[in-house]
Protein backbone atom coordinates (compact mmCIF):
# COMPACT_ATOMS: atom_id res chain seq x y z
CA UNK A 1 0.00 0.00 0.00
CA UNK A 2 1.01 3.63 -0.32
CA UNK A 3 1.84 5.63 2.60
CA UNK A 4 -0.44 8.36 2.35
CA UNK A 5 1.69 10.87 4.75
CA UNK A 6 5.47 10.72 4.05
CA UNK A 7 7.39 11.95 6.99
CA UNK A 8 10.19 13.86 4.53
CA UNK A 9 10.03 16.62 2.37
CA UNK A 10 12.46 17.83 -0.32
CA UNK A 11 11.33 21.05 -0.80
CA UNK A 12 12.78 22.33 -4.19
CA UNK A 13 11.63 25.66 -2.64
CA UNK A 14 14.13 25.48 -0.06
CA UNK A 15 17.04 23.97 -1.64
CA UNK A 16 16.64 26.75 -3.98
CA UNK A 17 18.16 28.62 -0.98
CA UNK A 18 20.00 26.32 0.10
CA UNK A 19 24.20 27.14 0.71
CA UNK A 20 24.69 23.86 -1.28
CA UNK A 21 25.18 24.79 -4.72
CA UNK A 22 24.17 21.08 -6.40
CA UNK A 23 21.17 21.48 -4.17
CA UNK A 24 20.44 24.92 -5.42
CA UNK A 25 20.75 23.75 -8.62
CA UNK A 26 18.48 20.68 -8.09
CA UNK A 27 16.00 22.96 -6.49
CA UNK A 28 16.00 25.17 -9.76
CA UNK A 29 15.56 22.54 -12.44
CA UNK A 30 12.83 21.53 -10.38
CA UNK A 31 11.04 25.02 -10.46
CA UNK A 32 11.67 26.02 -13.38
CA UNK A 33 10.68 22.62 -15.11
CA UNK A 34 7.19 23.36 -13.81
CA UNK A 35 7.02 26.72 -13.60
CA UNK A 36 8.85 28.20 -17.19
CA UNK A 37 5.41 27.82 -19.34
CA UNK A 38 3.40 29.45 -16.72
CA UNK A 39 5.48 32.22 -16.32
CA UNK A 40 6.21 33.06 -20.08
CA UNK A 41 2.47 32.81 -20.37
CA UNK A 42 1.91 34.91 -17.53
CA UNK A 43 4.41 37.27 -19.50
CA UNK A 44 2.80 37.10 -22.82
CA UNK A 45 -1.00 37.55 -21.35
CA UNK A 46 -1.27 39.57 -18.72
CA UNK A 47 1.81 41.88 -19.86
CA UNK A 48 1.04 41.87 -23.40
CA UNK A 49 5.16 41.13 -23.71
CA UNK A 50 6.07 39.83 -27.08
CA UNK A 51 7.65 36.52 -27.40
CA UNK A 52 11.56 37.64 -27.30
CA UNK A 53 11.29 39.98 -24.16
CA UNK A 54 8.84 37.54 -22.53
CA UNK A 55 11.77 34.60 -23.03
CA UNK A 56 14.31 37.39 -21.62
CA UNK A 57 12.31 38.11 -18.66
CA UNK A 58 11.48 34.66 -17.62
CA UNK A 59 14.97 33.88 -17.93
CA UNK A 60 15.66 36.63 -15.85
CA UNK A 61 13.06 35.61 -13.74
CA UNK A 62 14.29 32.35 -12.68
CA UNK A 63 17.95 33.70 -12.86
CA UNK A 64 16.75 36.24 -9.99
CA UNK A 65 15.12 33.26 -8.16
CA UNK A 66 18.75 31.94 -7.01
CA UNK A 67 21.00 34.98 -7.25
CA UNK A 68 18.41 37.68 -5.28
CA UNK A 69 17.09 34.64 -2.79
CA UNK A 70 13.69 35.67 -3.83
CA UNK A 71 11.86 33.14 -1.71
CA UNK A 72 13.60 34.84 1.05
CA UNK A 73 9.72 36.85 1.41
CA UNK A 74 8.11 33.77 0.76
CA UNK A 75 5.77 33.16 3.36
CA UNK A 76 3.52 29.86 2.75
CA UNK A 77 0.90 30.95 5.60
CA UNK A 78 0.47 34.26 3.63
CA UNK A 79 0.11 33.05 0.37
CA UNK A 80 0.03 30.19 -2.16
CA UNK A 81 3.30 29.65 -4.14
CA UNK A 82 1.54 30.60 -7.39
CA UNK A 83 0.38 33.39 -6.45
CA UNK A 84 3.90 34.94 -5.01
CA UNK A 85 5.56 34.29 -8.29
CA UNK A 86 2.93 36.05 -9.85
CA UNK A 87 3.75 39.32 -7.69
CA UNK A 88 7.14 38.97 -7.88
CA UNK A 89 6.72 38.24 -11.66
CA UNK A 90 4.18 42.03 -11.69
CA UNK A 91 7.65 43.34 -9.51
CA UNK A 92 10.07 41.89 -12.16
CA UNK A 93 7.99 43.35 -14.98
CA UNK A 94 7.58 47.04 -13.03
CA UNK A 95 11.55 47.03 -12.59
CA UNK A 96 12.44 46.45 -15.78
CA UNK A 97 9.73 48.44 -17.63
CA UNK A 98 11.20 51.23 -15.48
CA UNK A 99 14.86 50.92 -16.04
CA UNK A 100 13.81 50.46 -19.87
CA UNK A 101 16.52 47.91 -20.60
CA UNK A 102 16.81 44.77 -20.28
CA UNK A 103 19.50 43.38 -18.05
CA UNK A 104 21.81 40.62 -18.93
CA UNK A 105 21.16 37.53 -17.59
CA UNK A 106 22.93 35.19 -15.19
CA UNK A 107 25.06 32.19 -15.46
CA UNK A 108 23.32 29.05 -14.36
CA UNK A 109 19.90 29.81 -15.50
CA UNK A 110 18.65 26.90 -16.96
CA UNK A 111 17.94 26.76 -20.79
CA UNK A 112 14.62 26.75 -21.37
CA UNK A 113 12.56 26.25 -24.67
CA UNK A 114 10.87 29.40 -25.54
CA UNK A 115 10.50 29.00 -29.17
CA UNK A 116 8.12 25.75 -28.67
CA UNK A 117 5.58 27.86 -26.72
CA UNK A 118 5.60 30.77 -29.04
CA UNK A 119 3.01 29.45 -31.51
CA UNK A 120 1.00 28.12 -28.17
CA UNK A 121 0.68 31.40 -26.66
CA UNK A 122 0.07 33.40 -29.48
CA UNK A 123 -2.82 30.88 -30.14
CA UNK A 124 -4.10 31.90 -27.02
CA UNK A 125 -4.47 35.77 -26.91
CA UNK A 126 -7.33 37.01 -27.21
CA UNK A 127 -8.60 33.60 -25.97
CA UNK A 128 -11.51 33.05 -22.61
CA UNK A 129 -8.95 32.56 -20.23
CA UNK A 130 -7.50 35.36 -18.10
CA UNK A 131 -3.82 35.31 -17.79
CA UNK A 132 -4.05 33.80 -14.06
CA UNK A 133 -6.12 31.14 -15.11
CA UNK A 134 -3.59 30.19 -17.85
CA UNK A 135 -0.94 30.49 -15.47
CA UNK A 136 -3.13 27.99 -12.92
CA UNK A 137 -3.26 25.63 -15.88
CA UNK A 138 0.29 26.20 -17.82
CA UNK A 139 1.20 25.14 -13.37
CA UNK A 140 -0.80 21.84 -13.75
CA UNK A 141 0.32 20.95 -17.02
CA UNK A 142 3.93 21.39 -16.09
CA UNK A 143 3.28 19.21 -12.65
CA UNK A 144 2.06 16.43 -14.50
CA UNK A 145 4.72 16.89 -17.51
CA UNK A 146 7.09 16.12 -15.18
CA UNK A 147 5.25 13.32 -13.28
CA UNK A 148 4.88 11.65 -16.38
CA UNK A 149 8.25 11.96 -17.04
CA UNK A 150 9.70 10.67 -14.08
CA UNK A 151 6.71 7.81 -14.43
CA UNK A 152 8.46 6.61 -17.79
CA UNK A 153 11.97 6.44 -16.25
CA UNK A 154 10.80 4.40 -13.24
CA UNK A 155 9.12 2.00 -15.76
CA UNK A 156 12.09 1.83 -18.10
CA UNK A 157 14.20 0.83 -14.95
CA UNK A 158 12.08 -1.38 -13.34
CA UNK A 159 11.14 -3.19 -16.81
CA UNK A 160 7.20 -2.13 -16.81
CA UNK A 161 7.74 0.18 -19.78
CA UNK A 162 4.44 -1.54 -21.00
CA UNK A 163 2.71 -0.16 -18.55
CA UNK A 164 3.63 3.23 -19.37
CA UNK A 165 2.68 3.00 -23.06
CA UNK A 166 -0.75 1.56 -22.10
CA UNK A 167 -0.83 4.94 -20.17
CA UNK A 168 -0.04 6.42 -23.15
CA UNK A 169 -2.19 5.04 -25.53
CA UNK A 170 -5.08 4.86 -22.95
CA UNK A 171 -4.73 8.68 -21.20
CA UNK A 172 -3.04 10.54 -23.47
CA UNK A 173 -3.91 9.75 -27.11
CA UNK A 174 -6.44 11.35 -29.31
CA UNK A 175 -8.03 8.51 -29.45
CA UNK A 176 -8.99 6.97 -26.66
CA UNK A 177 -8.75 3.00 -27.28
CA UNK A 178 -11.18 0.70 -25.44
CA UNK A 179 -9.51 -2.21 -23.33
CA UNK A 180 -10.13 -4.50 -25.86
CA UNK A 181 -8.12 -2.80 -28.30
CA UNK A 182 -5.81 -2.30 -25.79
CA UNK A 183 -5.49 -6.13 -25.05
CA UNK A 184 -5.20 -7.07 -28.40
CA UNK A 185 -2.44 -4.52 -29.25
CA UNK A 186 -0.49 -5.16 -26.26
CA UNK A 187 -0.89 -9.13 -26.82
CA UNK A 188 -2.19 -9.51 -22.96
CA UNK A 189 -5.72 -10.43 -21.42
CA UNK A 190 -8.14 -7.47 -20.84
CA UNK A 191 -7.85 -8.72 -17.53
CA UNK A 192 -3.85 -7.50 -17.33
CA UNK A 193 -4.75 -4.16 -19.03
CA UNK A 194 -7.44 -3.24 -16.47
CA UNK A 195 -4.72 -4.10 -13.54
CA UNK A 196 -2.05 -2.66 -15.16
CA UNK A 197 -3.60 0.26 -15.40
CA UNK A 198 -4.89 0.63 -12.30
CA UNK A 199 -1.21 0.30 -10.90
CA UNK A 200 0.56 2.71 -13.63
CA UNK A 201 -2.53 5.50 -12.66
CA UNK A 202 -1.83 4.47 -8.43
CA UNK A 203 1.94 5.20 -9.27
CA UNK A 204 1.51 8.34 -11.35
CA UNK A 205 -0.61 9.61 -8.78
CA UNK A 206 2.13 8.74 -5.93
CA UNK A 207 5.03 10.80 -8.10
CA UNK A 208 2.42 13.91 -8.86
CA UNK A 209 1.79 14.04 -4.77
CA UNK A 210 5.86 13.43 -4.75
CA UNK A 211 6.40 16.96 -7.33
CA UNK A 212 3.74 18.99 -5.58
CA UNK A 213 5.56 18.38 -1.96
CA UNK A 214 8.82 19.45 -3.82
CA UNK A 215 7.13 21.95 -4.83
CA UNK A 216 5.72 23.20 -1.52
CA UNK A 217 7.17 24.67 1.94
CA UNK A 218 4.39 22.99 4.45
CA UNK A 219 2.05 20.20 4.43
CA UNK A 220 -1.27 22.67 4.48
CA UNK A 221 0.44 24.60 1.21
CA UNK A 222 0.88 21.01 -0.11
CA UNK A 223 -2.49 20.11 0.72
CA UNK A 224 -4.17 23.48 -0.73
CA UNK A 225 -1.88 22.42 -4.08
CA UNK A 226 -3.27 19.19 -3.93
CA UNK A 227 -6.78 20.12 -4.03
CA UNK A 228 -6.18 22.90 -6.50
CA UNK A 229 -4.55 20.17 -9.01
CA UNK A 230 -6.58 17.21 -8.16
CA UNK A 231 -9.57 18.38 -6.39
CA UNK A 232 -13.47 19.69 -6.92
CA UNK A 233 -13.43 22.54 -9.36
CA UNK A 234 -9.65 22.21 -10.58
CA UNK A 235 -8.73 24.82 -12.95
CA UNK B 1 7.83 14.95 -24.48
CA UNK B 2 5.44 17.32 -26.08
CA UNK B 3 3.36 19.62 -24.31
CA UNK B 4 0.45 18.19 -22.60
CA UNK B 5 -2.97 19.64 -24.61
CA UNK B 6 -6.06 20.08 -22.82
CA UNK B 7 -7.99 16.59 -23.18
CA UNK B 8 -4.87 14.94 -22.27
CA UNK B 9 -4.62 17.21 -19.30
CA UNK B 10 -7.98 16.35 -17.82
CA UNK B 11 -7.65 12.47 -18.73
CA UNK B 12 -4.82 12.82 -16.30
CA UNK B 13 -6.50 14.40 -13.67
CA UNK B 14 -9.57 12.52 -13.57
CA UNK B 15 -7.17 8.96 -13.74
CA UNK B 16 -5.40 10.33 -10.49
CA UNK B 17 -8.69 11.28 -8.85
CA UNK B 18 -10.49 8.27 -9.59
CA UNK B 19 -10.61 5.61 -6.58
CA UNK B 20 -8.13 2.80 -7.00
CA UNK B 21 -10.67 0.52 -6.89
CA UNK B 22 -8.20 -2.87 -8.52
CA UNK B 23 -8.01 -4.54 -5.64
CA UNK B 24 -11.69 -4.20 -4.53
CA UNK B 25 -14.91 -5.87 -5.34
CA UNK B 26 -16.44 -2.37 -7.00
CA UNK B 27 -15.93 -0.91 -10.37
CA UNK B 28 -16.30 2.35 -11.12
CA UNK B 29 -19.96 3.52 -13.15
CA UNK B 30 -20.14 7.35 -12.83
CA UNK B 31 -19.67 10.52 -10.39
CA UNK B 32 -22.48 11.66 -8.28
CA UNK B 33 -21.01 14.74 -7.03
CA UNK B 34 -18.22 16.57 -5.03
CA UNK B 35 -18.05 18.11 -2.17
CA UNK B 36 -15.60 20.18 0.24
CA UNK B 37 -13.24 17.36 1.03
CA UNK B 38 -13.92 14.60 -1.24
CA UNK B 39 -16.22 13.14 -4.02
CA UNK B 40 -18.63 10.58 -4.47
CA UNK B 41 -18.46 7.94 -6.84
CA UNK B 42 -21.42 5.81 -8.12
CA UNK B 43 -19.93 1.72 -8.39
CA UNK B 44 -21.20 -1.62 -9.10
CA UNK B 45 -20.64 -4.04 -6.41
CA UNK B 46 -19.31 -7.11 -7.97
CA UNK B 47 -20.17 -9.17 -5.35
CA UNK B 48 -23.65 -8.16 -4.39
CA UNK B 49 -24.64 -6.82 -8.19
CA UNK B 50 -25.66 -3.73 -6.83
CA UNK B 51 -24.83 -0.36 -6.88
CA UNK B 52 -23.88 1.67 -4.36
CA UNK B 53 -22.12 5.11 -3.61
CA UNK B 54 -18.44 5.30 -2.46
CA UNK B 55 -17.09 7.97 -0.38
CA UNK B 56 -13.23 9.01 -1.04
CA UNK B 57 -11.27 12.12 0.09
CA UNK B 58 -9.30 13.44 -3.35
CA UNK B 59 -6.53 14.65 -1.27
CA UNK B 60 -6.18 12.94 1.86
CA UNK B 61 -4.77 14.27 5.30
CA UNK B 62 -5.05 13.11 9.04
CA UNK B 63 -7.93 15.47 9.90
CA UNK B 64 -10.29 14.88 6.90
CA UNK B 65 -9.24 10.91 7.18
CA UNK B 66 -10.75 11.18 10.63
CA UNK B 67 -14.22 12.91 9.51
CA UNK B 68 -14.50 10.34 6.72
CA UNK B 69 -13.53 7.46 9.19
CA UNK B 70 -16.28 9.37 11.50
CA UNK B 71 -18.51 10.05 9.41
CA UNK B 72 -19.16 6.05 8.23
CA UNK B 73 -19.38 5.42 12.12
CA UNK B 74 -21.85 7.94 12.75
CA UNK B 75 -23.57 6.69 9.98
CA UNK B 76 -23.23 3.12 10.86
CA UNK B 77 -25.18 3.89 14.30
CA UNK B 78 -28.00 5.03 12.39
CA UNK B 79 -30.15 2.81 10.72
CA UNK B 80 -33.77 4.82 9.78
CA UNK B 81 -35.62 4.69 6.54
CA UNK B 82 -34.23 8.74 6.56
CA UNK B 83 -30.99 7.99 6.63
CA UNK B 84 -28.77 6.38 4.48
CA UNK B 85 -27.08 2.90 5.49
CA UNK B 86 -23.51 2.41 5.42
CA UNK B 87 -21.96 -1.04 3.89
CA UNK B 88 -18.73 -0.60 4.23
CA UNK B 89 -15.13 1.06 5.19
CA UNK B 90 -11.82 0.20 4.32
CA UNK B 91 -8.78 1.97 2.21
CA UNK B 92 -8.22 1.66 -1.31
CA UNK B 93 -5.09 0.38 -2.80
CA UNK B 94 -3.51 4.06 -3.08
CA UNK B 95 -4.41 4.39 0.67
CA UNK B 96 -7.10 6.53 0.68
CA UNK B 97 -9.57 5.91 3.12
CA UNK B 98 -13.27 5.18 1.78
CA UNK B 99 -16.58 4.31 2.89
CA UNK B 100 -19.82 3.08 0.61
CA UNK B 101 -23.29 3.44 1.32
CA UNK B 102 -26.66 2.96 -0.42
CA UNK B 103 -26.98 4.75 -3.83
CA UNK B 104 -29.70 6.89 -3.62
CA UNK B 105 -31.61 7.75 -6.39
CA UNK B 106 -33.43 10.91 -6.72
CA UNK B 107 -32.75 14.29 -6.14
CA UNK B 108 -31.75 17.39 -3.88
CA UNK B 109 -34.42 19.10 -1.82
CA UNK B 110 -33.33 21.91 -2.99
CA UNK B 111 -33.80 21.26 -7.30
CA UNK B 112 -37.01 19.23 -5.73
CA UNK B 113 -38.19 22.81 -4.18
CA UNK B 114 -37.10 25.01 -7.61
CA UNK B 115 -40.29 23.34 -9.03
CA UNK B 116 -43.72 24.47 -8.15
CA UNK B 117 -45.03 22.49 -4.67
CA UNK B 118 -47.98 22.47 -2.56
CA UNK B 119 -47.45 23.92 0.86
CA UNK B 120 -48.62 21.28 2.63
CA UNK B 121 -46.83 18.65 0.42
CA UNK B 122 -43.73 20.46 1.14
CA UNK B 123 -44.44 20.71 5.21
CA UNK B 124 -44.83 16.85 4.81
CA UNK B 125 -40.98 16.63 3.16
CA UNK B 126 -40.03 18.45 6.52
CA UNK B 127 -41.69 16.21 8.81
CA UNK B 128 -39.42 13.50 7.35
CA UNK B 129 -36.66 15.44 7.49
CA UNK B 130 -37.01 16.49 11.04
CA UNK B 131 -38.18 12.51 11.83
CA UNK B 132 -34.79 11.27 10.68
CA UNK B 133 -33.17 13.75 12.69
CA UNK B 134 -34.96 13.60 15.53
CA UNK B 135 -33.97 9.67 15.60
CA UNK B 136 -30.47 10.34 15.59
CA UNK B 137 -31.20 12.75 18.02
CA UNK B 138 -32.25 9.79 19.65
CA UNK B 139 -29.48 7.81 19.31
CA UNK B 140 -26.86 10.67 20.60
CA UNK B 141 -26.01 11.99 17.21
CA UNK B 142 -26.27 15.56 16.29
CA UNK B 143 -25.82 16.97 12.51
CA UNK B 144 -24.84 19.90 12.91
CA UNK B 145 -25.12 20.58 8.84
CA UNK B 146 -28.67 20.49 8.11
CA UNK B 147 -29.04 22.19 5.25
CA UNK B 148 -31.55 21.62 1.53
CA UNK B 149 -28.27 20.58 -0.05
CA UNK B 150 -27.90 17.76 2.43
CA UNK B 151 -31.14 16.18 1.58
CA UNK B 152 -32.16 13.96 -1.16
CA UNK B 153 -35.68 13.41 -1.76
CA UNK B 154 -36.55 9.97 -4.00
CA UNK B 155 -39.09 9.53 -6.66
CA UNK B 156 -41.57 8.06 -4.18
CA UNK B 157 -41.17 11.32 -1.92
CA UNK B 158 -39.00 9.38 0.39
CA UNK B 159 -36.52 11.62 2.24
CA UNK B 160 -32.67 11.08 3.18
CA UNK B 161 -30.86 13.11 4.91
CA UNK B 162 -27.00 13.23 3.88
CA UNK B 163 -23.72 14.37 4.84
CA UNK B 164 -22.89 13.72 8.49
CA UNK B 165 -19.49 14.87 8.03
CA UNK B 166 -19.52 17.13 11.02
CA UNK B 167 -21.84 15.59 13.26
CA UNK B 168 -21.00 15.00 16.62
CA UNK B 169 -21.84 12.15 18.93
CA UNK B 170 -23.32 12.95 22.28
CA UNK B 171 -23.84 10.75 25.67
CA UNK B 172 -22.41 7.13 24.99
CA UNK B 173 -20.12 6.53 21.99
CA UNK B 174 -19.07 9.63 22.30
CA UNK B 175 -15.63 8.48 22.77
CA UNK B 176 -15.75 6.37 19.89
CA UNK B 177 -15.06 8.96 17.59
CA UNK B 178 -12.21 11.78 17.42
CA UNK B 179 -13.90 15.25 18.88
CA UNK B 180 -13.23 18.55 16.97
CA UNK B 181 -11.78 21.08 18.39
CA UNK B 182 -13.60 23.21 20.82
CA UNK B 183 -13.17 26.18 18.86
CA UNK B 184 -13.92 25.16 15.36
CA UNK B 185 -16.25 27.06 13.47
CA UNK B 186 -18.26 24.13 11.55
CA UNK B 187 -21.65 24.18 9.71
CA UNK B 188 -23.01 26.43 6.49
CA UNK B 189 -23.27 30.17 7.07
CA UNK B 190 -26.87 30.80 7.02
CA UNK B 191 -28.19 27.58 8.00
CA UNK B 192 -25.79 27.22 11.42
CA UNK B 193 -27.19 28.09 14.58
CA UNK B 194 -25.64 31.13 16.49
CA UNK B 195 -23.65 29.35 18.75
CA UNK B 196 -21.97 27.27 15.98
CA UNK B 197 -20.91 30.43 14.18
CA UNK B 198 -19.44 31.85 17.57
CA UNK B 199 -17.43 28.20 17.31
CA UNK B 200 -18.92 27.25 20.94
CA UNK B 201 -18.46 23.59 20.15
CA UNK B 202 -18.72 22.08 23.56
CA UNK B 203 -22.54 24.19 23.64
CA UNK B 204 -24.19 22.95 20.85
CA UNK B 205 -26.80 20.50 21.34
CA UNK B 206 -29.67 19.38 19.98
CA UNK B 207 -31.32 22.65 20.06
CA UNK B 208 -28.89 23.72 17.28
CA UNK B 209 -29.70 21.47 14.62
CA UNK B 210 -33.52 23.01 15.89
CA UNK B 211 -32.46 26.09 14.77
CA UNK B 212 -31.07 24.79 11.53
CA UNK B 213 -34.36 22.91 10.81
CA UNK B 214 -36.34 26.53 11.62
CA UNK B 215 -34.05 27.88 8.57
CA UNK B 216 -34.81 25.04 6.21
CA UNK B 217 -38.71 25.21 7.08
CA UNK B 218 -38.52 28.78 6.56
CA UNK B 219 -36.91 28.27 3.00
CA UNK B 220 -38.95 25.15 2.58
CA UNK B 221 -42.37 27.50 3.01
CA UNK B 222 -41.12 30.09 0.34
CA UNK B 223 -42.32 32.85 2.14
CA UNK B 224 -45.74 31.14 2.60
CA UNK B 225 -46.14 31.34 6.24
CA UNK B 226 -49.52 32.86 7.38
CA UNK B 227 -48.84 34.00 11.00
CA UNK B 228 -49.22 31.00 12.97
CA UNK B 229 -46.42 29.15 10.65
CA UNK B 230 -44.11 31.92 10.75
CA UNK B 231 -44.37 31.36 14.42
CA UNK B 232 -43.27 28.27 15.05
CA UNK B 233 -39.70 28.89 12.28
CA UNK B 234 -39.00 32.07 14.51
CA UNK B 235 -39.51 30.07 17.79
CA UNK B 236 -37.08 27.34 15.69
CA UNK B 237 -34.83 29.62 15.06
CA UNK B 238 -34.95 32.10 18.30
CA UNK B 239 -31.19 33.48 18.98
CA UNK B 240 -31.22 32.27 23.15
CA UNK B 241 -31.16 28.48 22.62
CA UNK B 242 -33.80 28.17 25.40
CA UNK B 243 -36.27 29.85 23.36
CA UNK B 244 -36.33 27.46 20.96
CA UNK B 245 -38.45 24.25 20.97
CA UNK B 246 -36.50 22.00 23.40
CA UNK B 247 -36.18 19.24 20.22
CA UNK B 248 -36.87 18.05 17.12
CA UNK B 249 -40.14 15.96 18.09
CA UNK B 250 -41.44 19.57 19.49
CA UNK B 251 -41.13 21.44 16.40
CA UNK B 252 -42.19 18.78 14.34
CA UNK B 253 -45.24 18.47 16.53
CA UNK B 254 -46.47 21.97 15.89
CA UNK B 255 -45.95 21.62 12.58
CA UNK B 256 -48.15 18.77 12.42
CA UNK B 257 -51.05 20.53 14.24
CA UNK B 258 -50.17 23.31 11.74
CA UNK B 259 -50.95 20.88 9.04
CA UNK B 260 -53.92 19.54 10.75
CA UNK B 261 -55.45 23.44 10.84
CA UNK B 262 -55.15 22.92 15.13
CA UNK B 263 -53.39 25.79 16.84
CA UNK B 264 -49.79 25.75 17.33
CA UNK B 265 -47.77 25.70 20.63
CA UNK B 266 -45.75 28.90 19.10
CA UNK B 267 -48.64 31.07 18.58
CA UNK B 268 -50.43 32.83 20.89
CA UNK B 269 -54.55 33.09 19.12
CA UNK B 270 -56.14 36.44 19.36
CA UNK B 271 -60.82 35.36 19.78
CA UNK B 272 -60.69 36.14 15.46
CA UNK B 273 -57.58 34.25 14.82
CA UNK B 274 -59.31 31.52 16.64
CA UNK B 275 -62.98 32.04 15.16
CA UNK B 276 -60.70 31.87 11.92
CA UNK B 277 -59.07 28.69 11.99
CA UNK B 278 -61.45 27.00 13.91
CA UNK B 279 -64.23 27.93 10.52
CA UNK B 280 -61.01 26.91 7.69
CA UNK B 281 -60.66 23.76 10.06
CA UNK B 282 -64.14 22.84 9.87
CA UNK B 283 -65.14 24.82 6.29
CA UNK B 284 -67.51 21.88 5.33
CA UNK B 285 -69.32 21.26 8.37
CA UNK B 286 -70.15 25.21 8.46
CA UNK B 287 -70.62 24.97 4.49
CA UNK B 288 -73.28 22.30 5.11
CA UNK B 289 -74.86 23.86 7.90
CA UNK B 290 -74.76 27.33 6.16
CA UNK B 291 -76.39 25.46 3.13
CA UNK B 292 -78.84 23.87 5.35
CA UNK B 293 -79.84 27.52 7.11
CA UNK B 294 -79.70 29.51 3.75
CA UNK B 295 -82.79 26.52 2.27
CA UNK B 296 -84.35 27.08 5.57
CA UNK B 297 -84.50 30.70 4.77
CA UNK B 298 -85.43 30.20 1.18
CA UNK B 299 -88.56 28.12 2.29
CA UNK B 300 -89.26 30.33 5.24
CA UNK B 301 -89.30 33.75 2.33
CA UNK B 302 -91.47 31.91 -0.68
CA UNK B 303 -93.83 29.90 2.18
CA UNK B 304 -94.23 32.13 5.07
CA UNK B 305 -93.59 29.07 6.86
Amino acid sequence: MVRAFPPTRHSAVAAVRSADTAQRAKGLAILSAVYWRPVYTYLRLRWRKPHEEAADLAQEFFTQVVQKDVFARFDPSRARLRTFLRTCIDGLVANHDKAASRQKRGGGSPHLDFDGAREEIEGLEGGCHSPEVQFEKEWARGVFGIALRRLEQECASTGRSQNYALLQRYDLDDERPTYAELAQRFGVPVTDVTNRLFRVRRELRRIVLEVLRELTASEEEFREEARALLGDGAV
Amino acid sequence: MTRLDDRALERLRAAVREPDLSETKYRLAGVAGSGGMGTVYIVEDTELRRRAALKVLDVPDAGTEARLRREAQVLARLEHPGIAPVHDMGALPDGRVFYTMKWVQGERLDARLSRPVPLAERLRLFLRIADAVAFAHAQGVLHRDLKPENVMVGAFGEVLVMDWGLAKVVGDGADLVPRTAESAVLGTAGFMSPEQAAGESAGVDARSDVYSLGVMLQWMAAGEGVPALRAVWRKAMAAPREERYPDVGALAADVTRFLDGAAVSAYPETFLHRALRMAKRHRVALGIVAAYLAGRALILLFTGR
